[in-house]
């Protein structure tokens, strides 16, 4: 992979909507302004969700990577609240 | 813990405002799903439980609740099957099982993320009248009990959805 290090890698294969969407959200409360964080989904939703969940928080998905099987997607925590 | 609000930072904050009237698993999955999603979107969330959505948020019945095989074309059976004593409890176990296997919490487990969340809990009045349900056996998590024009000063102007 690119030089591009991720601070968190969640692993949500098997797990379907919200599942994806929860555990981002965990991981972006308690991560810091600038943290990438990947995430690893089967479920075919997750994709379009997080896109939706990032452009709604103002955070930025940096890539989405076909795997076989699964999709890993890099969102960049460019937006924090309060 | 983050606050979600993003109204003390002078922003405009989007509402959403789940109302539900059924308390069958179906029914409460999808809302506290919907609920729960929005509030990860940074949206002040409202929760409205009144009829048989008030099952979902009594003590007694929230981790027992149940889908109705009766008046539901949707399962993999003839209808008047649905009728069979234990039939219920068999279509019940099987949805739990369904649930388990794609990772989805128990509907206790989405009510403790959707407080952890910011999402607010309020109980109809008039319901809680109708079905001899008092304040005290209600789960913890409830905010407060109002009535429909608090309820809906608190969907003004946001998305609504009815369940």
């Amino acid at each position: 992979m690119s030089a591009l290090q991720p601070h968190k890698v969640l692993d949500c294969r098997g797990s379907f909507c919200p599942g994806p969407i929860t555990e981002l959200f965990k991981a972006y409360r308690s991560a810091q302004l600038g943290d990438v964080i990947e995430l690893l989904a089967t479920d075919p939703a997750a994709k379009a969700d997080i896109t939706a969940w990032a452009q709604k928080s103002g955070n930025e998905v940096l890539d989405v990577v076909d795997e076989q099987g699964y999709i890993r997607i890099l969102v960049k925590v460019t937006k924090k609240r309060s | 813990m983050t606050q979600l609000k993003t109204e003390e930072k002078g922003e405009q904050t989007s509402r959403l405002l789940v109302i539900l009237s059924k308390g069958t698993m179906d029914m409460v999955y999808p809302a506290l799903m919907i609920a729960n999603t929005g509030a990860t979107m940074g949206k002040e969330v409202h929760m409205f439980f009144t009829f048989w959505g008030l099952d979902a948020i009594n003590k007694r019945k929230v981790d027992s609740l149940k889908v109705a095989p009766v008046g539901n074309p949707g399962m993999p059976m003839p209808n008047i099957l649905g009728m069979i004593p234990g039939m219920t409890a068999m279509a019940t176990r099987m949805m739990k099982g369904r649930m388990a296997k794609a990772k989805q919490p128990s509907v206790h487990e989405l009510f403790k993320m959707a407080k952890d969340l910011g999402v607010k809990l309020h109980a109809c009045s008039t319901t809680m009248e109708v079905m001899n349900t008092p304040r005290e056996t209600l789960i913890d998590e409830v905010d407060d009990v109002v009535g429909a024009a608090t309820m809906l000063s608190l969907g003004e102007g946001g998305q609504i959805i009815f369940i």
